[in-house]
């Protein structure tokens, strides 16, 4: 399959269509989305719609934009005007927001082709898409094993070659973790740099949207397209959209890359193997490879379980009945609202509503959340020391490759380890990605993390692009 | 009203004004009061799922202007989510300030001379509001709830005083001087009737100088006179209870105007728990020196000190004088009396007339131009209306405008502008050569029958002053 680079010159020059790319983009879900479950819902004729507007403009002798005609699969936690938004949730069922999410705007206006919504944990709660209410999405590479999550379906949409890009969100790793999972480019920006707006929330201080692609140009493209200050989103950096394709192929030489325990430790042999051969492959394009360990980071996914639930158990209070999606009548309103929710939740929300609640409770607040926002303050004090020293961090992204249905689900706490290594960057609110970078049991994909301090997209995305040409890939 | 036995009242009381935005706190949805219901709203006020708020400049502004009014620091301050499920809270949570508000302490001084503290004024978001059809009119066993979400967002500022008031008289003081202050900064229109101004009070008794006693508050006061009885009824309430061996539970009570009593809404024993928490969808607000000299810059002249200066148009004001300059700047009419004043009319007779036949019918205020005020007044000094005749005049004025000279003539005034007096007085002096003599010798007993006969041929409408004067003049 084409990138969206060449798909988008191609629709510009006249070599392709965007009627054409929409048209091929769709028989490849026909074929596969049945079997993977990747789409909750295809927009058929919004997409048709959008592809004959880019082609219009082309036929005109107009800029169509950087994606024209790129088809693209959006995660269904964000708002598109008339189209069914459901977070995969009951509770949302049938519900047509009345208006777009900043990032569905920015994506028309640069000629992008949005095929559909697709599946998640419910309310991006998860690390496989088992928690979705309507049926896990599976694996493309492997259809026994789960496609990681929360963006579980945006990674497999790419990754099964239906559409060249995919967006999703990020709230502790779901758009790294899945990335890894399935063979991807994936990016979680620094906070602020994505609106939200339109984003439905789950962890608002945590949220924030990102780009799935097989390749870092794509990434970086797409990242361009959807970056820049949103005067909707009070969090929203100030800033325009940073350069990032230009900067592309400035290497790594000169930089530091701190290599940092706490982000291997624990993962197995073959991802530890990988991280070690993409740092020997860094240090032979001219860096400095500096061992180091950020002891706090161990403390991330404790006080991520506090905050991203406490601030979860309030966005979510809107899910009453009283205004859209699902209710349950009952007696008076309060009975109602207990009936919708029971009914429309699933047992995750369910779980991190509930202790979510509890972290903030008169008693329990300094114990619990008041804690975790000091822990939190320790986190990014501590990526600060570190960026003093290096210019990056390398890690591993997820501990194992793809794991099958089932087996974690029976235990949350397993579950919550598989975003260990990508929690902390949450919590600072900086910048990180995961690249492919070999593969493991069974020939599956390897993730390789860097991250590094707030507005580093560009440095990550060039050194992503150092481990991509040696790992043998575009 | 005094307590009986020594007992003492101890009130504070929490203000919520709306603010005059013209759009929400946290999005562009027009303020207004009165629409259709559910037309100005959007995703963001509707709470829909992915909106976020973004904070209104101009409310932060008028935050600021109550608070350089009342004497607080503005601080550097956080907007945390109130948690607690309701109907007419579309999020289920309502954006308010909490350990950091916008304005923090302050005093508030009354025209009696008393100074009532100020804990805090913070800004938070109202909510929709709802209407219950069938059972009681209250939520619970309603056949069915309405919500229209036109007033969710819009900007409130809540101002909460210090446990310093004593009677129920100050505390409607403090409510009208608040109320003055909140209009001048132009913050609000302070229509209590229209729910733009809610008062909530907090009531305990105490003997003289006792720590104080355990409160009830009482919600949602929408007119000084429900303030002043709600709270006499609940002291004297409380009283009862402690002198009959009772306790006073801390609770929330609801004052019914019609049956003049407070009753139990809901008991603070199971007070919610509302899991405050900072807003993580805005930013801190940290109004810098520049912005906040910029606001006290723009800031007009407050009802104290507006009083001031035109009670020292008086010379030597009597009590009476005062309360009517009391009124006069309560209702904003000192522009129309300073106006009057300086086009020649005498400041007593400016204020009084404000005072009275102006306050009476403020409503139609916007109907009577400067100009007019000032002629009519002139008129009456003049002789040309009667006192009574000049009070009609302003309330036609008052009710259709016009021009006054146009008015008395309609209304039959015009013959007795000096000219027509004169003329009637010179028929009665003809008609009467021997009373006129007996006058011209210096019987000044006949000046009355004079007057008596002008006040029998114009229907008791001339000016008994005027009258004489024209009599002296011909003697």
């Amino acid at each position: 399959m084409r990138t969206a680079v060449q798909i988008a010159s191609d629709v510009k020059s006249g070599a392709s269509s965007a009627i054409r790319e929409l048209s091929l983009s769709l028989d490849a879900v026909r074929a596969r989305n049945e079997e993977l479950h990747v789409f909750l819902y295809i927009d058929q004729e919004g997409a048709r719609e959008a592809a004959a507007r880019v082609d219009a403009v082309v036929a005109k002798g107009d800029d169509a934009g950087p994606l024209a005609g790129v088809p693209i699969a959006i995660k269904d936690n964000m708002c598109q005007r008339g189209v069914p938004t459901t977070c995969a949730s009951k509770i949302l069922e049938g519900w047509r927001p009345p208006y777009s999410a900043t990032v569905i705007d920015r994506l028309l206006a640069a000629g992008a082709v949005p095929v559909g919504k697709t599946n998640l944990d419910e309310f991006a709660m998860g690390s496989s898409t088992e928690n979705s209410a309507f049926g896990p999405t599976r694996n493309p590479l492997d259809p026994s094993r789960v496609p990681g999550g929360s963006s579980g379906g945006s990674a497999a949409a790419v990754a099964a070659d239906m559409t060249p890009l995919s967006v999703g969100s990020d709230t502790g790793g779901s758009i790294r973790q899945p990335a890894a999972l399935c063979g991807l480019v994936g990016v979680k920006p620094t906070y602020g740099l994505v609106s939200r707006y339109g984003l439905i929330a789950f962890a608002s201080s945590l949220d924030q949207i990102g780009p799935f692609a097989k390749t870092v140009t794509d990434a970086a493209t797409l990242l361009e397209v959807l970056a820049g200050h949103d005067p909707l989103d009070s969090t929203s950096l100030p800033e325009p959209s940073p350069s990032l394709v230009a900067h592309l192929d400035d290497g790594v030489s000169g930089k530091r890359i701190g290599v940092v325990a706490e982000l291997i430790d624990g993962a197995d042999d073959e991802v530890v193997g990988a991280v070690h051969r993409a740092m020997d492959v860094l240090r032979e394009a001219g860096a400095s490879i500096v061992e180091l360990s950020i002891p706090e980071l161990r403390l991330g996914l404790s006080a991520y379980y506090l905050i991203a639930p406490a601030e979860a158990s309030s966005n979510l209070a809107r899910f009453d009945g009283v205004r859209y999606g699902l209710r349950v009548n009952a007696d008076d309103v309060a009975a109602m609202n207990e009936a919708t929710r029971t009914a429309g939740f699933g047992a995750e929300v369910k779980r991190r509503i509930m202790l979510g609640t509890y972290a903030l409770s008169a008693g329990y607040y300094d114990a619990y959340y008041g804690q975790a926002l000091k822990v939190r303050t320790q986190m990014i004090e501590a990526f600060a020391r570190a960026y003093r020293d290096v210019d990056l961090l390398i890690g591993a992204t997820t501990p194992t490759v793809a794991f099958a249905f089932g087996e974690k689900t029976s235990n949350p706490m397993a579950m919550y380890l598989s975003d260990v290594f990508t929690i902390p960057t949450n919590l600072a609110g900086e910048a990180a990605l995961s690249v492919p970078f070999g593969t493991g049991e069974a020939g599956l994909p390897i993730g390789v993390q860097l991250l590094g301090p707030g507005r580093s997209e560009a440095q990550l995305l060039a050194a992503a692009r150092v481990l991509e040409l040696a790992d043998g890939r575009s | 009203m005094t307590l009986p036995n020594g007992w003492q009242m101890v009130v504070g009381l929490e203000v919520h004004t709306e603010l005059k935005t013209a759009s929400k706190m946290f999005c562009g949805c027009a303020n207004v009061f009165g629409a259709q219901p559910n037309t100005n709203i959007c995703p963001v006020c509707l709470g829909l799922p992915g909106s976020l708020p973004v904070l209104n400049e101009r409310a932060v502004e008028f935050a600021m202007a109550i608070g350089l009014a009342l004497h607080s620091n503005i601080a550097p301050s956080t907007f945390h989510r109130k948690n607690y499920f309701y109907p007419d809270m579309p999020k289920d949570f309502q954006i308010s300030q909490h350990d950091l508000p916008i304005n923090v302490g302050g005093y508030l001084d009354l025209p009696d001379a008393s100074r009532v503290s100020i804990e805090r004024a913070h800004l938070e978001e109202d909510t929709g509001k709802s209407t219950h059809l069938g059972g009681t009119g209250r939520l619970k066993g309603a056949d069915r709830s309405l919500v229209d979400y036109n007033r969710s967002g819009v900007p409130l500022v809540e101002i909460v005083s210090g446990p310093d008031i004593r009677s129920s008289a100050q505390a409607r003081a403090y409510a009208q001087e608040l109320r003055g202050i909140l209009i001048a900064t132009g913050a609000s229109d302070g229509r209590m009737e229209e729910g733009s101004m809610r008062i909530d009070a907090n009531v305990s008794i105490r003997k003289a100088n006792a720590p104080f006693g355990t409160r009830c508050e009482i919600k949602n006061l929408n007119s000084l006179r429900s303030l002043q009885r709600a709270i006499d009824y609940e002291a004297l309430r409380q009283v009862g209870l402690l002198e009959g061996g009772g306790t006073v539970r801390q609770e929330t009570r609801h004052w019914d105007e019609n049956l003049g009593e407070t009753s139990t809404m809901r008991i603070k024993e199971d007070a919610d728990d509302y899991r405050y928490f900072r807003e993580p969808d805005l930013v801190d607000l940290a109004p810098d020196q520049t912005w906040q000299e910029r606001v006290r810059a723009g800031l007009p002249p407050m009802p104290a000190e507006r009083r001031q200066k035109l009670s020292a148009r008086l010379s030597h004001p009597t009590s009476a004088q005062l309360d009517a300059v009391e009124v006069v700047i309560d209702l904003g009419l000192e522009e129309l009396v300073e106006r009057a004043v300086d086009g020649g009319a005498e400041v007593t007779l400016a204020i009084s007339r404000a005072a009275n036949e102006l306050a009476a019918s403020i409503d139609n205020i916007s109907n009577l131009s400067s100009e007019s005020f000032t002629a009519t007044l002139l008129m009456e000094q003049r002789g040309e209306l009667s006192a009574t005749q000049a009070k009609t005049v302003l309330c036609e004025l008052l009710a259709l405008g016009g021009d006054p000279q146009a008015i008395a003539v309609a209304m039959g005034y015009e013959q007795l502008s000096s000219g027509s007096l004169g003329a009637t007085v010179a028929t009665l002096i003809e008609q009467h050569p021997d009373e006129w003599a007996r006058f011209c010798e210096g019987d000044e007993k006949l000046a009355q029958f004079f007057v008596g006969q002008v006040m029998r041929l114009t229907n008791g409408q001339a000016n008994g002053k005027s009258v004489i004067a024209e009599l002296q003049a011909r003697r």
